[in-house]
């Protein structure tokens, strides 16, 4: 059912994304509780209808706690990421650290997903781009960030009016074309799982989360 | 450039909206309060560029302190990146000339709009427009990443001073011919030796499938808005739906309209008008795909045999404006894009529609 257009170019079609992006969020569920969940926010009918079958949303993940850096330098030692367990030391359960919004967004124009973020801190302050350029978790989040493949900007929100950072999509079809090279044609129907989670696996250690073992692993 | 297609593009570049801005009453320190300022913003321009030609007017006026400037049109913070054009089509159902508006110095809302420093805000809102508009066209943003610096510049330049003849030039090397205008060729045959080498940077660049950048801005009005006389009032941006979706043509010479690309990418309206949702949905085990009704009227899209939801009416579009212009629905779509689009390679298209209800609300 779901297209091999993910493996093939990168990119990803708007059905394909809403496939993913819901299978993304049980696994997400599945495998790593002590996150907040993913939710699929609706809004297939922010035009006042939608015709039946017609679908229009984003996923959104609230009230992520992310420490700052100094815990996470821990993380550099070397270890081969894929095999490296969930490691809590990024994520806060209690409210000290920062508060992130995070939500995947599909771009009829990159036709790629894109994270879009909203932090604040204990004081309910939200942080400017300085502010969250230091306080990222990680050396290779800010190597990332340097890189052509992906940076930091300030946009509308498309859904919500109001401005969010979001990480800029034009690279990512590039970066996803060699992530996802080498997987043959017998696992193309997984083409589309793999993307979301794929995708996730390089965007999220922007900000130092890593995707447990069990999740990668559940793609093949 | 077949001299029809010259002169469209020129007029539109021509085209400009006079302004009367008043400052913000909460920012006049001095007795009488300034003359509000008349200026002529183009159209394919952006508001922050004119607060050089603004200051003068004001700075004696304003209490001390860095200026942000940004400004409201009865009391709605305007969009900075959205060209001044397409806010004026936008917000003014009935035109205002010239419009009223209001500068502000201080007090940015920043939980509004997104910041803005000045002239370097604008250029780059632009270029990223133009980015995408590219990989949109091109599935990649490359031509226009790998601009030179001094082409980077005065392909900016040009439209900050609407220097039609540069812009032309620079922007050439893009290579960002959308589609093929077989109709202007037509119009003009005295000049067919001029369209072919138009069409020479055309054919290479447009594939057989191509995407068009477009940029829809969605008014909802009832039943009865017909005169533009009642006034729209525009309280917040949540009032107006932005579509930020490429047109998808297909190349396979049907004639394909202005009304045609608009209901392709409104799904939520059209649903048998998309050609990615017929696509998609032929996958989908027991799901039928509707024939595309010539006439417009829609037929439920029976997912469930038994239940299916039908609309109580037809949407109907009260106003369709671009570039200041309504045209007419049937119009070629590729003339559309290629006569009226921004310098920035996307087409901005102001929609005022009344939406259809579903049957059991």
């Amino acid at each position: 059912m779901a297209s091999n257009q993910a493996t093939c170019d990168g990119s990803l079609s708007l059905i394909d994304f809403q496939i993913a992006a819901n299978d993304f969020a049980e696994k997400w569920k599945k495998f790593n509780s002590a996150y907040p969940e993913w939710l699929w926010i609706d809004c297939s009918n922010r035009l006042g209808f939608a015709a039946h079958g017609v679908i229009d949303g984003y996923l959104s993940l609230q009230n992520v706690f992310i420490r700052r850096s100094l815990e996470e330098e821990r993380d550099e030692g070397g270890c081969n990421d894929d095999e490296e367990p969930f490691d809590n030391a990024t994520l806060s359960t209690s409210d000290d650290g920062d508060q992130y919004h995070f939500h995947v967004v599909y771009s009829p124009s990159y036709r790629v997903p894109v994270l879009y973020f909203h932090v604040q801190n204990t004081d309910g302050q939200p942080l400017n781009l300085d502010e969250i350029k230091t306080n990222l978790p990680t050396k290779s989040a800010k190597v990332l960030l340097e890189s052509k493949w992906t940076f930091i900007t300030q946009q509308e929100h498309p859904y919500l009016n109001r401005p969010w950072y979001m990480l800029h999509p034009c690279g990512t079809s590039e970066w996803m074309k060699l992530l996802l090279v080498g997987v043959d044609n017998s696992m193309a129907t997984n083409g589309t799982e793999r993307y979301m989670i794929s995708w996730f696996s390089v965007v999220g250690q922007v900000f130092g989360l890593k995707l447990p073992f069990e999740m990668l692993k559940s793609i093949g | 450039m077949e001299r029809g297609g010259k002169e469209a593009q020129q007029y539109v570049w021509d085209g400009a909206i006079p302004l009367q801005i008043h400052l913000h009453d909460s920012e006049v320190t001095t007795l009488p309060p300034p003359a509000p300022a008349l200026i002529l913003a183009p159209r394919i321009g952006y508001l922050p560029l004119l607060s050089p030609q603004l200051k003068p007017f004001f700075s004696g006026a304003l209490p001390p302190g860095v200026d942000t400037v940004w400004f409201d049109y009865k009391g709605l913070p305007l969009k900075w990146y959205i060209p001044t054009g397409v806010l004026f089509d936008l917000l003014c159902a009935e035109p205002e000339r010239p419009w009223n508006l209001t500068v502000h110095f201080r007090g940015y809302p920043g939980n509004v709009l997104i910041p803005c420093d000045g002239e370097d805000s604008v250029k780059w809102s632009y270029i990223n427009s133009l980015k995408e508009a590219a990989y949109i066209i091109h599935g990649s943003s490359k031509n226009v990443m790998n601009m030179s610096q001094p082409d980077q510049i005065d392909l900016w330049r040009s439209v900050m001073n609407g220097k039609l003849e540069t812009y032309n030039r620079i922007s050439s090397k893009l290579k960002l011919g959308i589609v093929r205008d077989d109709f202007s060729a037509k119009l003009n045959p005295s000049s067919s030796k001029i369209q072919h080498s138009v069409d020479e940077t055309e054919a290479t660049a447009a594939p057989k499938a191509s995407r068009i950048p477009v940029r829809l801005y969605i008014c909802n009005v009832d039943e009865d808005f017909d005169d533009f006389e009642e006034e729209l009032h525009f309280d917040s941006w949540d009032q107006i739906s932005y579509i930020n979706r490429p047109v998808e043509i297909n190349g396979e010479g049907k004639y394909f309209t202005l009304l045609d690309a608009v209901k392709s990418i409104l799904p939520e309206f059209y649903p048998n008008s998309s050609n990615t949702i017929k696509a998609e949905f032929k996958n989908e085990p027991g799901i039928e795909a509707e024939e595309e009704s010539k006439t417009g009227i829609i037929e439920g899209t029976s997912i469930e045999s038994v239940e299916s939801q039908s609309l109580s009416g037809q949407p109907v579009i009260k106003l369709v404006r671009i570039q200041g212009i309504e045209p007419k629905s049937e119009i070629p779509f590729s003339w559309v894009v290629k006569n009226l689009m921004n310098p920035d390679y996307f087409l901005h298209i102001c929609l005022y529609i009344k939406a259809p209800k579903p049957l059991d609300s």
